[in-house]
């Protein structure tokens, strides 16, 4: 209560402060463009480099192959982006995708109407990743080690339940798996559905009071607590995003490639931390965007599908996705630097300037 | 994509990675391979009499590497069914898990306890058993191996699903058969180190060379590192850089699983054919909608009758496990014991629209 009425005290008398704010948040926002446009521009570059050496690799089917490719991780990173913004980090969307996989498939196959499989998918991966808030949030306890053990729990869990079964083409209906690799044209419908999720948040990142609670939550907790920013209920909210994400993108792994077993998503988070990272999403939270984080997660992927229509052996694959991030990491840590020194000389000129 | 993390492995270790297929995967690699490499025979003790009868009311114990898995439970049905036809007992014990080395070495000596006539044991870990195994052996027991070997001095008999030899060039004489022994063809597999994988594609290269296949050309071997997405995008990618591209093999469950339903739903569907190993189960819908012909692997129930066969045959005392030992497995026919101890099955089943419906696993 005492908070926000002294710092709007000490903002009544000079008007500058709230200034200097704005355009440091223009300049933030410019930068983060910036970092998207870089992303960007690499992707395209490297698109239209792989069609002049191979012409069928953008074909009608070659532009649907990567669209599909990226949409089950542009969702999982789109979750983690919102998780890691607000400063945690959630390992366990792996296990997540994997478990909330087999549930649909589980429930498919008993006749299940499918929009109701998705929807327990979804409301299992919500529910998995509210215990993950829960803990995080109202238990104060690091989410990297709160991840950890439930990426474990879940994934365990996961086998005892599924054990030797799997789930494969056969017991699917036809048109959940038409589902999985149709579109329109060159879109499939799998990644509209990732579009729509990725307008979503990221609209509601940018525009509502919550989503920006994130960011402030991210870059440091305890003042934007003082602001009176809900921490415990942001993150226990960004967590369930996340899960629910995790939960969405395991009904649609089902559908693209019609199998599922106790092994499925193994691993998964790696991949999808590593998109979101070079997506420019910041780990230590606070800054990045979820258009980033999907950006990185569709420039990883396209990778994958690059070196084979080259004909690179795909043992590259992961020595160029590790340089790629430590790349990603040393930009960062570079433009954060410069902007900190911006930011600091701004703030000498604004007070030089009210001194005198 | 960045897949091999201690977080991986840790998760294996906890043995969680409960897949069906790692056990018929795993057991071609321990099979085939660990079955042509050096390291002496064991000692046989004793001397072979075919002519003994039969003895009844043996008991067998089959310990497969993980029970309740949908390839192992198919394997020792047929080895129950070819004991109660010879008038024996049998029964199954096992870990829950594939990975739980500990557990199958204390099943090993709780059979030993019990004095069981004969063992069964697909192992979980080539060197790991061989203590218990032995001692199995010094109480009399008769040891045998199906589907994944251990070291050749612990057991009497391995019983292997197929060669090496057998699988490589059966999969590339089924897809000439397919494509008429013409156009470009490309191999997906696992990873580019798996040593059974490797010794696959040696044969197929080979098989290659023959006249027949003048007019077929491999063209390229992928590796999708038995990871689905993995598998996915490099099927895309022989697709786009060999437009001419007529078929594809892959010798790797999880690959050809990939492969195919890449190919069902994409423009290339019924124009690229594709055979490789793959699961009845797995391959169903792929081939009742066209978009696999036909495909192969051995058929597990066979196996598992035939183990059963081998160590009745052991404990009758009509074999030792020597080298060029014969014995008749009921309605199989015979089978002569091979270089270290080695029986196998025979050319692997070759599952199509025909007769896929008869399998389930």
């Amino acid at each position: 209560m005492t908070a926000p009425t002294t710092a709007a005290a000490g903002q009544q008398p000079q008007p500058q402060p709230p200034l200097a704010a704005g355009s440091a948040r223009g300049l933030l926002d410019r930068v983060l463009r910036m970092r998207e446009l870089a992303i960007l521009v690499v992707l395209a570059v490297m698109l239209v480099a792989t069609q002049i050496d191979n012409t069928s690799f953008l074909s009608e089917q070659g532009i649907k192959d990567l669209l599909l490719n990226a949409t089950i991780l542009v969702l999982v990173a789109v979750g983690e982006a919102v998780v890691v913004i607000t400063g945690n980090v959630d390992l366990s969307v792996g296990s997540v995708l994997g478990v909330t996989a087999f549930a649909a498939g589980d429930l498919l196959k008993h006749g299940g109407n499918p929009v109701l499989s998705v929807a327990l998918a979804v409301v299992l991966g919500a529910a998995l990743g509210a215990f993950n808030g829960v803990l995080v949030g109202v238990g104060q306890v690091p989410s990297l080690v709160v991840t950890l053990g439930t990426l474990y729990i879940i994934r365990a869990l996961d086998s005892i339940w599924v054990g030797s079964r799997e789930i494969t083409a056969s017991l699917l209906p036809s048109g959940y798996k038409t589902f999985g690799h149709d579109g329109v044209s060159a879109v499939p419908y799998l990644a509209l559905v990732a579009a729509v999720v990725l307008i979503a948040v990221g609209y509601f990142l940018r525009d509502y009071r919550s989503g920006r609670e994130c960011y402030a939550l991210g870059s440091h907790a305890q003042a934007a607590a003082l602001a009176g920013v809900p921490v415990r209920r942001r993150v226990l909210a960004a967590f369930v995003l996340c899960g629910a994400l995790a939960g969405l993108a395991g009904a649609l792994y089902l559908a693209r490639f019609s199998y599922a077993d106790a092994g499925t998503g193994n691993g998964y988070e790696l991949t999808v931390v590593s998109a979101v990272v070079v997506g420019g999403v910041g780990f230590t939270g606070g800054s990045g965007s979820v258009h980033g984080a999907a950006l990185g997660a569709l420039l990883l992927t396209s990778i994958n599908s690059v070196l084979p229509a080259i004909g690179v052996s795909s043992v590259w694959v992961e020595a160029i996705d590790g340089i790629l991030l430590l790349l990603a990491i040393s930009v960062d840590r570079v433009m954060a630097l410069r902007i900190a020194g911006l930011l600091r000389s701004r703030a000498r000129q604004a007070r030089t300037g009210t001194n005198g | 994509m960045s897949r091999t993390s201690g977080a991986v492995a840790a998760l294996a270790a906890t043995g969680l990675l409960a897949l069906s297929l790692s056990a018929c995967g795993g057991a071609t690699k321990s099979s085939t391979d660990k079955a042509a490499s050096s390291a002496p025979a064991a000692v046989q003790s004793g001397s072979a009499n075919p002519n003994a009868a039969t003895k009844k009311g043996l008991a067998v114990a089959f310990l497969p590497k993980q029970v309740n898995n949908p390839y192992f439970n198919i394997s020792d049905a047929g080895g129950n069914t070819a004991l109660s036809a010879l008038g024996e007992s049998y029964k199954e014990v096992g870990t829950t898990s594939a990975t739980d080395t500990a557990g199958q070495v204390s099943y090993v000596n709780t059979l030993t306890q019990q004095h069981v006539s004969a063992i069964a044991v697909s192992a979980q870990d080539p060197g790991a058993l061989c203590t218990a195994l032995k001692q199995a052996m010094s109480a009399g027991i008769k040891v045998v191996t199906y589907d994944s070997d251990t070291d050749p001095g612990c057991r009497q008999v391995f019983v292997s699903q197929a060669s090496a030899e057998d699988l490589g060039r059966s999969e590339v004489d089924l897809l000439g058969k397919e494509l008429n022994y013409t156009g470009q063809i490309a191999v997906l597999s696992a990873a580019q180190t798996a040593t059974n994988q490797n010794a696959w594609i040696g044969y197929m290269q080979d098989e290659l060379k023959k006249p027949q296949f003048a007019n077929m050309k491999l063209v390229k071997i992928a590796y999708g590192n038995d990871d689905p997405q993995m598998s996915f995008q490099q099927t895309q990618g022989l697709l786009q850089q060999y437009p001419d591209l007529k078929g594809i093999i892959s010798p790797t469950t999880v690959g050809i699983k990939a492969a195919a339903q890449y190919l069902d739903g994409s423009q290339y569907k019924g124009k690229v054919l594709l055979t490789g190993l793959g699961t009845p189960n797995d391959m169903r819908s792929y081939v009742q909608d066209g978009t696999v012909k036909a495909f192969e692997l051995w058929d597990p129930g066979k196996l598992g009758q035939l183990a059963a066969y081998t160590a009745v045959a052991l404990a009758s005392g009509q074999i030792t496990g020597a080298q060029g030992q014969a014995f008749t497995a009921g309605s199989m026919g015979s089978f002569t014991i091979g270089a270290q101890g080695v029986v196998t099955l025979g050319a692997p089943t070759v599952f199509d629209s025909s007769n896929i419906s008869q399998y389930n696993f």
